[in-house]
């Protein structure tokens, strides 16, 4: 996958260098190349800088590379290793070819909306802690594709301050997913440390033996989950801003693409919070289920160290998001020749992304009121009610069952979204074996869940390349007479090619 | 700036006081189409006095979570409820939150409500977490398509801003407005886990989704559950309110407020007649009626997109 | 600013809309009948509503047409019908209900991708109603090829034919004898899907079309 995106953006650099053949950026800068150089440029860009950040149906190297890296070098590669791609397509789409057009939004945000949707559905059904995160990057770019296109969508129409704002929402999210994902992968990686794991089915209650990196995992999940008044949930308000903010577009692939993407990221963002539900409640909460980790132990203080910045910056992100708007505004404003409003000076630290009589937000004020609201409740409940407190076994209705395998494991968490989205999307079937009566077999539940982008994408591709390879094989075991005969028919072919081109 | 911050707190302590008197409305309303004399009004007050007087049992291996979240769930409903305009606009920090955070912030309750239900252990809160989040999955996206299609016919998403255009100018009947008013409906039932998605009095595990993930709370963490529960049926009712019927907004305090009570007794009575008119869906099809929501939400904002007149 | 009276029709074509929207959710025979007389309710309202706009007359009788036969006789005489046959009451999906749902949006933003470019000079009364009366007839289209129950192609057909009388009442100019001789081929075409709904059960037990089809010889 890495050659093949290299070979797309090769091709691309070679369109863009035109007939000079200057690789700066400024020579590319003043080349104008026709519509269809331009588009073809366009979508061997999207191609390849997509096929590295992630994005569906290039997107299967992902989760099989991510995982399998030691967990700070998956935080890098999530973080910062796709985010170069995102980089990459902005520099060469927006500033390279800087003419957009309404087809390319289109494209952008049909690409970005699935690819949000499929990701988060991805991770869903799965049980490898490493894995669900490696296609939750994939959701993530997409969000921040959607917001791209959106931008793309706003500059076909020379909607400049618009752009800006769509632009803005991209990038911002861009650095939040590098700092809430690389926090959910250290954690991922103390959690492996200390049990030798990564399979959330056989971990579980993790709080009690390493309760600060349950809550630095924690600051993380509610982060992704776009939950104020964290920060991810920033760059979710500004993209919606973008998408509220230009219903009379003219094109009318604009008018059914634009709320086609608004449910694709909504539904997203739900999908997103019942997926980090399911990953820190399966592995943290709960009881053990088995022997490692009945005996984790904490991590070192460096590590933990390392956790608790990412979680402050998700913190801090989260409530002074004008900060990082006006930090944003000279990159949008080189790229698109607008920027939003100035941050700085409004009044109590809010964000006003257009005007404020239109929208506003205020993650500070947010955060101190529930700060507020929840001291009250405990100046209260303190005061007046019962301090009493009695630790017994669990209720369970009357009949608690002390073993651990009586919880809800990943796949029985996620049942209920298999069943209603896993059905339509990956042809998940379920098989239930019940022995008769009087049997001591135990009862057996198999799921099956087909990858329909594999089997349509890749699999036919791998399929062809093996059938190629068994063909050329044959070229393996040629006598001396046929090889020289292959060198002497090229020679003279050459030769026929020379005398015709001239 | 002084009297601003007055009726902001006014505001707050108006929901926090109304919503058990809202919950008890509706139980003695269905009580009554099922020919008992029913609790009384003030029988939610009581229940929640009698709750905070009761010693807290925790189970062995409950964590700090389980003991943090419920002051969370009723925190976060508490500010999400205060920014919703009741009995007047403009209020002082109304700006601070436009109906997307307030969604999110519903959301936030409701993941801090997941966890704690994981914490323990036990099949039931399995169950409930799991299920709910389901209903979750798509109940938000159709709210915040109803949101969309509300703020594109009103240029805003902030509550007090659309309050006002909706009541003063001539918005006519639109399409994508009564598409809007059927979906917020369904999403409403559907987050407060009224019938016919999940029953609010029942007993038994099989229909419970909200009761599932409270099952192991008692005493003064299940009071304020309970509490953060009536307060968000009363948000709804009043978002509800605020985006379709804004009647009596910007008459002044005193108007504002008797209308208001005014629009939650309507909102009582009709939902204790529907929860009684119709039985709860079996938890398979909950997802096919959000479906319609969300199906009702798309259409509204992709009519908006397409012309301006639906 | 649009009129009162352009609210006012506008709302009760969406209300068709939202009709066939229900009537692809339900999965029951008897609230299936019950949605289709809705839906020819709100069909009647809207086109008393278009006479008392447009000063026709001739469309009130329509609107009594569309009112006693569509919303009491066809939904009693389907009843009915069911009863006699005794049709299993659950209706069988090609796709599951939410797909099916997704598709009709997709149908509804098909038809206002068609028409509202197309009559972009016509009066705006006529041409928001048109396009929702298309996405109507999609609809009842729909709802004929995604339902295995020959009663519910019946009444995706009737929906059909409601989508088709609302475009031509909003358009201005429907004669009272197109209506009537529309209305009685209805009538004849009802009256034939009944006779060989009664005699293909008697014959093979079951109006089931997957059933039927395996008993075409083609398929085992």
């Amino acid at each position: 996958m890495a050659i093949f995106s290299g070979l797309a953006l090769l091709l691309c650099f070679g369109l863009l260098a035109g007939p000079t053949g200057g690789y700066a950026f400024d020579a590319v800068r003043e080349v104008h190349p026709l519509p269809g150089t331009a588009a073809l440029a366009l979508i061997l860009a999207l191609i390849g800088t997509g096929s590295k950040a992630g994005v569906v149906p290039l997107h299967a190297w992902l989760p099989l590379a991510h995982p399998a890296a030691p967990s700070h070098v998956s935080a890098l590669m999530s973080g910062v290793m796709t985010k170069v791609a995102v980089y990459g397509f902005v520099r060469i789409v927006f500033d390279l070819l800087a003419t957009p057009t309404a087809w390319s939004g289109i494209l952008v945000l049909a690409v970005g909306g699935i690819t949000a949707v499929l990701g988060v559905l991805y991770a869903l059904m799965e049980h490898d802690l490493k894995r669900l995160l490696a296609y939750h990057t994939v959701e993530n770019i997409g969000i921040i594709f959607i917001g791209l296109g959106l931008a793309l969508a706003f500059g076909a129409n020379g909607l400049a301050t618009a752009a800006a704002l769509a632009l803005t929402a991209a990038l911002f999210h861009a650095f939040n997913h590098s700092v809430f994902k690389s926090l959910l992968f250290f954690g991922a990686g103390a959690v492996l440390t200390a049990t030798g794991e990564r399979d959330m089915d056989h971990l579980g209650g993790l709080i009690h033996r390493m309760p600060k990196t349950a809550f630095a995992f924690l600051v993380g999940c509610v982060a992704i989950s776009a939950l104020p008044p964290l920060n991810g949930f920033v760059s979710e308000w500004l993209t919606f801003q973008a998408i509220l903010l230009h219903p009379d577009l003219p094109q009318w692939g604009f008018k059914i693409m634009i709320p086609a993407d608004g449910a694709l990221l909504a539904l997203s963002a739900a999908l997103a919070a019942a997926c980090f539900v399911k990953a820190f409640g399966v592995t943290f909460l709960g009881r053990p289920r088995t022997a490692p980790a009945t005996d984790a132990r904490e991590t070192d203080r460096c590590s933990l160290a390392a956790m608790f910045v990412f979680s402050g910056l998700c913190l801090l992100a989260g409530i002074f998001p004008g900060v990082l708007i006006d930090l944003l505004a000279p990159v949008v404003q080189t790229v698109t020749g607008a920027h939003m409003p100035t941050q700085l000076g409004v009044a109590w630290l809010s964000i006003v992304p257009i005007e404020s009589a239109r929208s506003s937000y205020n993650g500070l004020l947010v955060f101190l009121f529930i700060g507020a609201s929840a001291s009250l409740a405990v100046l209260a409940i303190h005061r007046f009610a019962s301090r009493a407190l009695r630790r017994g076994p669990a209720w369970d209705c009357g009949f608690p069952d002390p073993r651990p395998a009586t919880q809800y494991t990943s796949g029985s968490f996620a049942q209920p979204i298999r069943r209603v989205f896993g059905a339509v999307v990956f042809r998940t079937h379920e098989t239930v074996t019940m022995p008769p009566p009087g049997d001591i077999r135990p009862a057996r539940i198999e799921k099956h869940i087909s990858d329909v982008i594999w089997d349509v994408f890749y699999a036919p591709v791998a399929g062809a390349v093996w059938y190629v390879a068994e063909v050329l094989n044959h070229l393996q075991f040629l006598t001396i007479r046929r090889y020289l005969g292959f060198v002497f028919a090229a020679l003279v072919i050459l030769l026929l090619a020379l005398v015709l081109w001239q | 700036m002084i009297q601003g911050l007055l009726v902001q707190g006014v505001q707050m302590a108006l929901v926090l006081l109304l919503a058990p008197l809202l919950t008890g409305l509706v139980r003695k309303v269905k009580a009554r189409f099922q020919r008992r004399r029913g609790p009384s009004l003030i029988q939610p007050y009581r229940d929640l006095k009698r709750l905070l007087g009761k010693e807290v049992v925790l189970a062995e291996n409950a964590s700090w979570l389980f003991r943090v979240a419920p002051y969370v769930i009723f925190a976060v409903t508490w500010v999400a409820a205060a920014l919703v305009p009741t009995f007047a606009t403009g209020l002082l920090f109304s700006w601070s939150g436009d109906l997307i955070a307030i969604t999110a912030l519903l959301g936030s309750a409701r993941f801090a409500q997941a966890l704690a239900a994981m914490d323990i252990g036990t099949s039931f809160g399995g169950i409930g977490a799991s299920r709910e989040v389901m209903i979750a999955s798509l109940a938000e996206p159709a709210m915040l398509m109803i949101v969309l299609s509300v703020a594109l016919i009103a240029g805003s998403t902030q509550l007090s801003t659309i309050a006002d255009y909706m009541a003063f100018s001539a918005v006519g009947l639109r399409v994508s407005l009564a598409l809007g008013l059927v979906a917020l409906i369904i999403v409403a039932l559907a987050e407060n886990g009224r019938i016919p998605v999940d029953n609010p009095a029942t007993h038994l595990e099989l229909t419970m989704v909200h009761e599932a993930m409270v099952l192991e709370y008692s005493g003064r963490h299940l009071a304020m559950i309970e509490l953060a529960a009536s307060l968000k049926l009363l948000l709804y009712v009043s978002v509800i309110a605020c985006l379709f019927f804004p009647v009596g907004l910007a008459y002044g305090y005193v108007v504002g407020l008797v209308l208001y009570l005014v629009k939650l007794g309507v909102a009582g009575v009709l939902l204790g007649v529907f929860e009684m008119s119709i039985a709860k869906m079996r938890v398979f099809r909950v997802p096919n009626f959000l479906g319609i929501a969300l199906m009702l939400g798309l259409l509204g904002v992709l009519l908006r997109f397409v012309s301006e007149g639906m | 600013m649009h009129g009162f009276a352009f609210d006012v029709s506008h709302m009760l074509a969406g209300g068709l809309v939202l009709a066939s929207f229900m009537m692809l959710y339900q999965d029951r025979l008897y609230a299936l009948i019950n949605v289709l007389a809705l839906h020819a309710l709100i069909l009647a309202l809207s086109v008393a509503w278009q006479a008392y706009i447009q000063n026709a007359p001739h469309l009130y009788i329509t609107a009594a047409i569309a009112l006693v036969f569509k919303a009491l006789v066809v939904p009693w005489a389907l009843r009915r019908m069911v009863f006699r046959l005794g049709i299993h009451r659950e209706i069988e999906t090609v796709v599951s209900i939410g797909l099916t749902m997704l598709a009709g949006i997709g149908l509804v933003a098909l038809s206002l991708m068609v028409m509202l470019p197309v009559t972009a000079h016509a009066d705006p009364v006529a041409r928001e109603d048109i396009a929702m009366a298309l996405s109507v007839v999609l609809i009842g289209l729909l709802m004929m090829v995604t339902r295995r129950n020959a009663v519910s192609q019946v009444a995706g057909f009737l929906s059909l034919e409601n989508g088709v009388n609302l475009a031509a009442t909003g358009a201005q100019g429907m004669p009272l004898v197109v209506e009537i001789s529309v209305a009685f081929s209805i009538l004849i075409a009802f009256i034939v899907i009944g006779i060989f709904l009664f005699r293909i059960r008697e014959r093979f037990d079951t109006v089931d079309l997957e059933a039927l089809d395996q008993f075409r010889g083609e398929r085992q």
